[in-house]
């Protein structure tokens, strides 16, 4: 009764990885693997000698640079969202900041779209308000690609990643913060002593998590939001293989680049989870 | 008396400041959809010559109505509900059952087959060499490259087998000793006690189901049959001139569309996004505890 999900498993996931084998063929569309030549390490090599690599690299880099330096921002918005007392208002929060997290990326595009294209809703309130005649659009700005990037996936995510320290904060023994306030503690001090080391763990685990990541940036959004101004910024690495892949049909050396992605990323999964076993006695993975 | 004035005065100044970046925070959530479901329902006319911020001019309901002419919008609909309904449907039975026999002990190969299944979280073939291996199958433009991908998610059989491990194993024992078989013991014991859970993974399933396009850009972009709903919205996105030229052309041909409330692309747009963004807003106040849980179980495991 297992076997046929095996089988599925097996087709669905394994084929795929043994399709690494690319790689190492000059793969031509159209003819089976026996037919292509056998080519080694070619495709690798090309990797350090491509000059789009460094850009495309860089850009990978400084979006997963930003995420990590704001990754405590779901934790401080639990905390933020526990003080406050009227129970309605912070269920009403935790709602409506959740809802961004079940919307595609197409969506969100086009909500962005609407919003602030030269057209959008953005630039009729700066022309109500008497603003500048020239339209802005802070989709198609080179200079701010990175920041507008990072404020819409957080919109998009920083609800839902704050569920998880909302039910840690939830868990934690009310005696303690009522002793604390005996010995004469305000709220800030009882948050900074009581609820943030006890929330913390969660943290560290999440991050060692996303440190293995830190080259899987996706591609949907960086898809979307590609137009021929921001190309040179918004283009990461994964998106880089897409275009190579699909879009210029240059198989084996997008797979090698999606080869040594991927063994960069399982090796640093390892790292991280030996660094969480020596640290906190138990592996994350 | 000192002390307690100083604190309960910067504790009002911390609770203006708090209150005021949860009201911010909340408005910017909520605003983008607003504003695009006030544009959907106003006189396409009037929207483009006043424009709309924060309430409906010329209220109408007949945008939703007339987009429906629009060349594939309705079969996109339809696809994408029946990607929804059977990839759904097919994901929450695969791994109810692998999550089920994951809990016994007795299966033979158990941890083997166990890894194999977890592996899949970790290593993936990539795009590329997914995309060449499922052409050699045969499922480019093909509708169950929607379906089959998705069907066993090692994420929902963890949860799954942790929720069915913390069910009470008395009742499935004395079932044993009746001479019930597995099959027995998982319809008539195991999967009614576990519908919190499986309300959970529909949500997700049904969701990830719904919101899903990438595989309709790389897969069966070149079979419009297949097109589903969201990337029916991205074509609209991106193709705003193409759209514009064929609203003029059934403006031509079309009866009703000669009358006032003519389409704009942008009216296009934004009742092609609400169509889109409606059944996950609408059921969201319904599964909104189901996730939470949901994520909860998974956190523990985690």
């Amino acid at each position: 009764m297992t076997l046929p999900f095996m089988v599925l498993i097996l087709l669905m996931n394994y084929v795929p990885i043994g399709g690494w084998i690319l790689s190492v063929f000059d793969y031509r569309a159209g003819l089976s693997l026996f037919q292509c030549e056998f080519v080694g390490l070619k495709y690798f090599k090309m990797i350090f000698t491509d000059r789009n690599i460094p850009k495309v690299l860089t850009n990978t880099l400084v979006f997963s640079a930003i995420y990590f330096a704001i990754t405590w921002l779901p934790m401080a918005f639990a905390i933020l969202l526990n003080e406050v007392q009227h129970t309605r208002f912070r269920k009403l929060v935790q709602t409506v900041s959740t809802v961004p997290h079940f919307i595609s990326w197409i969506i969100v595009y086009s909500l962005a779209f609407a919003l602030f294209s030269t057209d959008g809703v953005l630039n009729l309130f700066i022309y109500k308000l008497g603003g500048s005649e020239r339209a802005t659009n802070i989709l198609a700005n080179p200079d701010i690609v990175y920041t507008v990037q990072t404020a819409i996936a957080q919109w998009k995510s920083l609800g839902w990643s704050s569920i998880i320290y909302i039910a840690a904060i939830s868990s934690i023994d009310q005696e303690q913060y009522e002793s604390a306030v005996i010995d004469g503690a305000g709220r800030f001090r009882c948050a900074w002593h009581i609820t943030l080391p006890s929330i913390l763990p969660t943290y560290v685990v999440l991050l060692l998590i996303n440190i293995s990541g830190i080259l899987n940036t996706g591609y949907e959004q960086y898809f979307l939001f590609k137009n021929s101004v921001t190309a040179p910024k918004i283009e990461v690495l994964d998106l880089y293989v897409y275009r190579m892949g699909l879009q210029l049909a240059d198989y084996s050396y997008a797979t090698a680049v999606g080869v040594t992605k991927s063994v960069i990323s399982i090796t640093m999964l390892f790292l991280a989870n030996y660094i969480a076993r020596k640290i906190r006695g138990s592996a994350i993975i | 008396m000192g002390m307690v004035t100083k604190s309960s005065t910067s504790r009002k100044i911390f609770n203006v400041f708090n209150y005021g970046f949860f009201l911010m925070f909340t408005f910017i959530c909520v605003y983008p959809l607003w504003y695009v479901l006030s544009y959907a329902i106003s006189n396409p006319q009037l929207a483009a010559q006043e424009g709309v911020t924060f309430l409906p001019i010329g209220f109408t309901l007949s945008n939703f109505q007339q987009v429906f002419t629009l060349d594939g919008l309705f079969n996109s609909l339809l696809i994408s509900i029946l990607r929804t309904v059977i990839g759904t449907s097919g994901t929450v039975l695969c791994c109810m059952w692998l999550g089920y026999v994951f809990t016994k002990d007795r299966m033979p190969g158990r941890t083997i087959l166990y890894r194999f299944l977890i592996i899949t979280m970790y290593i993936s073939g990539g795009m590329i060499p997914t995309f060449l291996v499922y052409r050699a199958y045969g499922l480019l433009d093909n509708f169950w490259v929607y379906i089959l991908p998705y069907l066993v998610s090692p994420y929902y059989v963890i949860l799954i087998k942790t929720f069915i491990e913390q069910l009470p194993a008395s009742m499935e024992e004395s079932a044993m000793l009746d001479g019930a078989g597995s099959l027995t013991i998982y319809f008539r014991i195991i999967l009614p006690l576990s519908m919190p859970i499986v309300a959970t993974i529909a949500v997700f399933a049904g969701v990830g189901q719904w919101n899903q396009w990438f595989d309709n850009h790389i897969y069966t972009f070149n079979t419009k049959s297949l097109t589903t709903m969201q990337y029916m919205l991205y074509n609209y996105l991106s193709e705003a001139q193409r759209l514009a030229d064929e609203l003029a052309a059934a403006r031509g041909m079309d009866a009703i569309a000669r009358m006032q409330q003519s389409l704009t692309p942008r009216t296009v747009r934004m009742t092609v996004t609400m169509i889109t963004v409606l059944p996950v807003l609408a059921i969201y106040p319904f599964f909104q505890r189901y996730i939470v849980k949901g994520i909860m179980v998974g956190a523990i495991k985690g």
